[in-house]
């Protein structure tokens, strides 16, 4: 054998390192957050969480051990069946799982239980992978996504009826990946803008202008609209004098507005829609008449924006429940609701800022201790970290994890294969999704969507998992060496 | 971008990523960092902060006679979310209340509005003030009942039923001493009158705090850092009271269906032996459980009984006002060695005399027969000494002469320098006074005569007249009234403005009232004692009954006072009992048992409650 099969060779040392950092850290904040305080037990008690996490630990290195030993072609061959086993796996556990605080994603077997939803994203990216890599394939019109987003759809169902819509909306973390792979960045800054509009309306949605005459929400939403019907023609030469002319136009039309209001009373939401619309239909004439297709563009994406603010509004006080309301109003800051639905948050708000900047020490959190923070061993495991390692502590696990998906991307670029450099985007992206989603919730940034933290969370189901997820990736990296047999 | 080669896209990704990160170390350095609430916030969260009271310090009387003790009592106490599958009828069945009491207070401790602090996770009071007895039966089946607890504390107990006035009682602190006392939270009890009130802070001790650690649940999970940060309770400091509980005792028996007071002080130390006001109560009416609705009873009672007469009732003095007068008028002038006054008796003009005895009268006889027309003589002759002088300057200036040196004998104003609690000022008609309402030369001697034999304007509390009694006992000086043994009050000794030398007469008039006067009847045979009787009129039914004196005559060792309002001479009730007051001081008992049981088994007031 010569030293290019050999995986102790060719394998990314420098990403081992890194998880088994996280891994570790890990382990450590689950003894620390299911310390009991009249516990005396060690680390490896069994009868602890964090004596089981090191059994999981044990058993994910080994399991990564048993991906590096196979051959990296297994990956490419059976991706698909990985894919089917996994929709199998997800449609059996709709029907077989128990319920388990509303959910019905766990497979229990004895003593084991597992998510398949865990293995689903792995098999996803294997089989997203071997698609985007045949050849002749790119993502040049929406017609080459079609098959992609069934691809992603089938999973994302299938956990969506298990109740787990975490889970489900981790695989929104591919379009990444695909934006990487080709498609257009405008559909990304579509959904940019869309999150945008929508907390623009619904934050100031209860704001209202003068006597009920219109909302500040829909109000603000339309004059960002409106500024990017000016900016955009005016970033391109040849209608830089009309953009002015219409940003002259709106001042005006606000300044006549509220001059005319003094006599009779003016509806804002109407006088913003009207400017607005009479820009976007303006800009679509001329884009026509000049063969101008970015104008064009422009004035769809504010027609379109304009639809989208008015469904928001509705959706969002006549569709949406009262308390999926409150949770967004929550995140929001329109509601201050510290026992409610903000209760979580709050608590790990707490957590966290109660650590300083050197924390707490090592099982000194109170916080922790005491169960204030609910999930502190899985969802909220970020917490352990930020109480009692405080600020230097809780920024040093962000900058790994940084480091990791640097990494995992480097790894990416340096593939020859596009079916490894996709899958490397894949796990880039997965991990980077976990990680916004689950500290942003942790931080009150993000709302409250149950996601673990990638080799963090308690749990055998999440690390296995992501140690698959990972070590298949390691070992595709490690065969752009070897010798092709 | 959109045309970029799409390896570039990697840092177009990497950027949004990074800025991701960037955002959430900022968000923590703004939460760990800049943020300081948080930190607070985990304290509140996690430390539960158990107050640990100290024992209050106990009551003793001069003979270190136990009076006031602590008794443990216990809270029910409950947290809300813990209770689960209560057998209602069962636990008040335990707890001997109601279906509808239960159901009422639950009700009250989840109003926020009525119970600011509620939370379901922390600890609600149930019940407070409970005898051991009331929670035996609740303590045996306490496992029944998930979420409830029983909670020490300790509640005052008497020795004795006497002495509620002194002694004051403990209640929950009021929102005004919350504000003003940082000592106190909410639900502490602080003492609320009498001595208790007076001595508060050293009977409360210092309180300590044990700091345990709460899990989310409200459960206490061990304490914090093993008590290191704990602080240890002061126990409160005894008491011991210038108070004979015996005398006191004897005090109100004598008042019993009466409604008045009686004070005796000990004219060396200026010690209050004993401060009866009757209607009274048993202290322990104000304890525990049924404080309330006792508390509601007394307030609603028409005698009165929560006031204590001795200190803040105010009567007109009549004739026990004389032998104070006797003294001022000697050192002013209108009464010289050999002074003599004519009296026609009930014919006597502007005032009447009341007896009819000898004229002209001398200073001994007038004390002796109460003459009214010989001190209104006195009176005028002390105040008109000089005329009245440009603008009625001169005799205004006597005038001002007399009010101080009466004010001299502790009369006429609150005892400042004393830890007597609640005291009425009483009053000495100030000039101002009389030129505002007569105009400043509208009035004259003749106006004001009735001062002259304890009538009008001048208002005494049984307590100032005490003093004044001590005061002529020690021949021209007080010390104040008090109730605290351990402090001397020597520096609190007030001079009188009469000279000494006018004292030995006045008191030789005092000790004929008992050889030949209107107090012979009570004398008792071995102790020379001086007294002086007053009836008084007034405007609500009878005459008050009013008696002060002092024995023995020489080194004496009690002066008293005792009123019997609307009972008729002062002969006839207060005498009796001032003398029997002082027997019972004297000799440690009373001999006299049947006009002991006479006077104490008659009422004056068919609306006092006997006791
Ligand atoms: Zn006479």
């Amino acid at each position: 054998m010569s030293k290019r099969d050999n995986i102790q060779y060719t394998l990314d040392w420098t990403t081992v390192v890194y998880y088994l950092l996280l891994v570790v850290m890990g382990w450590i904040s689950i003894y620390g957050a299911s310390y009991e305080l009249d516990y005396e037990g060690s680390m490896l008690s069994f009868d602890q969480r964090a004596g089981k996490q090191f059994v999981w630990i044990i058993t994910a290195l080994a399991l990564g051990g048993v991906v590096l030993l196979l051959d990296h072609r297994i990956f490419n061959y059976f991706a698909y069946v990985f894919y089917g086993v996994a929709i199998v796996l997800l449609i059996v556990t709709i029907f077989v799982a128990p319920d388990i605080k509303g959910s019905r994603s766990w497979i229990v077997i004895g003593p084991v239980s597992f998510q398949p939803a865990e293995l689903a994203k792995m098999a996803t990216a294997l089989a997203l992978a071997k698609f985007m890599s045949q050849y002749n394939y790119r993502i040049k019109a929406w017609k080459d996504m079609l098959p992609l987003a069934i691809i992603i759809f089938i999973p994302f169902v299938l956990i969506l009826l298990q109740k787990e819509t975490g889970s489900a909306l981790v695989f929104m973390a591919f379009l990444l990946m695909f934006y990487r792979e080709g498609m257009k960045g405008i559909v990304l800054l579509l959904g940019a803008l869309a999150i945008v509009l929508f907390i623009v309306v619904i934050r100031f949605s209860i704001e209202t202008i003068g006597n009920e005459q219109g909302s500040w929400g829909v109000v603000g939403a339309i004059a960002i609209i409106q500024l990017i019907q000016i900016i955009v023609p005016f970033s391109s030469h040849p209608h830089k004098k009309e953009s002015l002319i219409f940003l002259g136009l709106s001042v005006l039309v606000i300044v006549a507005s509220v001059i005319i209001n003094k006599w009779y009373p003016v509806d804002y939401n109407y006088v913003a829609i009207g400017t607005s619309l009479v820009t976007a239909i303006y800009w679509a004439f001329t884009g026509i008449l000049r063969r101008y297709p970015k104008l064009i563009a422009v004035a769809f994406i504010s027609i379109g924006s304009l639809v989208f603010i008015y469904a928001s509004d509705m959706i969002f006080n006549h569709v949406l429940e009262p308390h999926h309301q409150i949770r967004i109003k929550v995140l929001l800051n329109m509601e201050d609701d510290p026992t409610g639905a903000g209760y979580n948050v709050n608590q790990s708000k707490i957590a966290i800022g109660s650590g300083g900047l050197w924390g707490k020490g090592f099982l000194n959190g109170t916080q922790t201790k005491l169960k204030y923070v609910p999930e502190q061993d899985t969802d909220f495991i970020f917490c352990t970290v930020g109480e009692e390692h405080g600020f230097w502590g809780s920024a040093l696990v962000l900058i790994i994890y940084w480091l990791l998906l640097m990494r995992i991307m480097k790894i990416g670029e340096r593939q020859k294969e596009s079916f490894h450099r996709v899958y490397a985007y894949s796990v880039a992206s997965i991990l980077f999704f976990h990680l916004m989603i689950n500290v942003g919730m942790v931080l009150g940034i993000m709302p409250v969507i149950g996601i673990p933290l990638p080799f963090f969370s308690y749990g055998g189901s999440s690390l296995w998992g992501f140690t698959l997820l990972l070590f298949i990736l390691l070992r595709l990296d490690a065969s752009r060496l070897e010798r092709s047999r | 971008m959109i045309n970029d080669r799409l390896e570039n896209r990697r840092w177009v990704i990497s950027a949004l990523i990074t800025v991701v990160v960037l955002v959430y170390i900022f968000r923590l350095f703004n939460l760990q960092i800049i943020e300081t609430r948080y930190k607070q916030g985990a304290e509140s969260n996690a430390f539960l902060r158990k107050t640990i009271f100290p024992p209050r310090g106990l009551i003793y009387d001069r003979n270190s006679k136990l009076l006031v003790y602590n008794k443990p009592a216990y809270d029910v106490a409950l947290i809300m979310r813990e209770i689960h599958d209560l057998d209602t009828l069962d636990f008040c069945k335990a707890l001997n209340i109601s279906k509808e009491f239960f159901d009422n207070r639950m009700l009250e401790i989840k109003d926020r509005k009525k119970n600011l602090g509620y939370s379901s996770y922390t600890p609600q009071v149930f019940m407070t003030q409970l005898n051991i007895e009331d929670v035996a039966a609740f303590q045996e089946n306490l496992y029944k009942f998930p979420g409830f607890y029983i909670q020490n504390r300790t509640l005052r107990e008497y020795t004795y039923p006497h002495g509620a006035h002194i002694l004051g009682s403990i209640g929950e602190v009021s929102r005004r001493k919350l504000e003003s006392d940082p000592y106190y939270k909410q639900g502490d009890y602080a003492g609320r009158d009498g001595v208790e009130f007076t001595y508060e802070s050293a009977l409360r001790g210092v309180k300590g705090v044990e700091i345990l650690l709460r899990d989310s649940k409200g459960r206490i999970q061990g304490r914090y850092r093993d008590g290191e940060a704990d602080e240890a309770p002061k126990a409160g400091t005894d008491l011991y009271l210038t108070l004979d509980i015996e005398l006191q005792k004897i005090g109100e028996q004598l008042m019993n269906g009466k409604i008045g007071s009686a004070v005796a002080i000990e004219p060396s130390t200026g010690e209050i032996l004993a401060m009866v006001s009757n209607p009274a109560f048993d202290p322990s009416l104000l304890v525990g459980r049924q404080r309330s609705a006792n508390y509601a009873a007394l307030v609603k009672d028409p005698t009165k009984p929560l006031m204590n007469r001795a200190t803040q009732a105010q009567y007109s003095p009549g004739s026990t006002f004389k032998p104070i007068q006797a003294l001022v008028l000697q050192q002013m002038g209108g009464i010289k060695e050999h002074t003599l006054y004519s009296c026609n008796g009930p014919a006597s003009s502007p005032i009447k005399c009341s007896h009819s005895h000898g004229s002209p009268v001398g200073i001994l006889n007038a004390i002796e027969q109460s003459c009214n027309p010989y001190f209104w003589s006195a009176f005028r002759a002390a105040i008109e000494k000089e005329g009245y002088g440009e603008k009625n300057l001169k005799f205004k200036s006597h005038y001002q002469e007399w009010v101080d040196a009466i004010k001299s004998f502790g009369i006429g104003r609150k005892f400042e320098d004393s830890d007597v609690f609640e005291q009425s000022s009483g009053n000495v008609p100030s000039q101002k006074y009389y030129n505002r309402y007569y105009g400043e030369t509208g009035w004259r001697a003749m106006t004001i005569r009735s001062l002259s034999i304890g009538q009008g304007e001048v208002l005494v509390t049984p307590l100032q007249l005490a003093n004044s009694m001590a005061a002529i006992a020690n021949k021209g000086y007080y010390i104040t009234p008090h109730l605290n043994a351990n402090d001397t009050m020597q520096l609190r000794k007030h001079e009188t403005l009469v000279d000494s030398a006018y004292f030995p007469i006045v008191i030789e008039g005092m000790w004929r009232v008992f050889e030949f006067g209107t107090g012979r009847r009570y004398k008792l045979p071995d102790i020379s004692m001086c007294g002086k009787t007053g009836t008084v009129e007034n405007n609500r039914g009878k005459d008050h009954s009013l008696f002060v004196g002092f024995a023995p005559r020489e080194n004496p060792k009690i002066a008293i006072a005792v009123v019997v309002e609307n009972a008729g001479f002062g002969a006839t009730w207060a005498a009796p009992i001032a003398s029997m007051m002082l027997e019972q001081y004297l000799k440690g008992k009373i001999e006299r048992v049947e006009l002991f049981n006479q006077i104490a088994t008659s009422t004056t007031n068919p609306d006092v409650k006997t006791r």
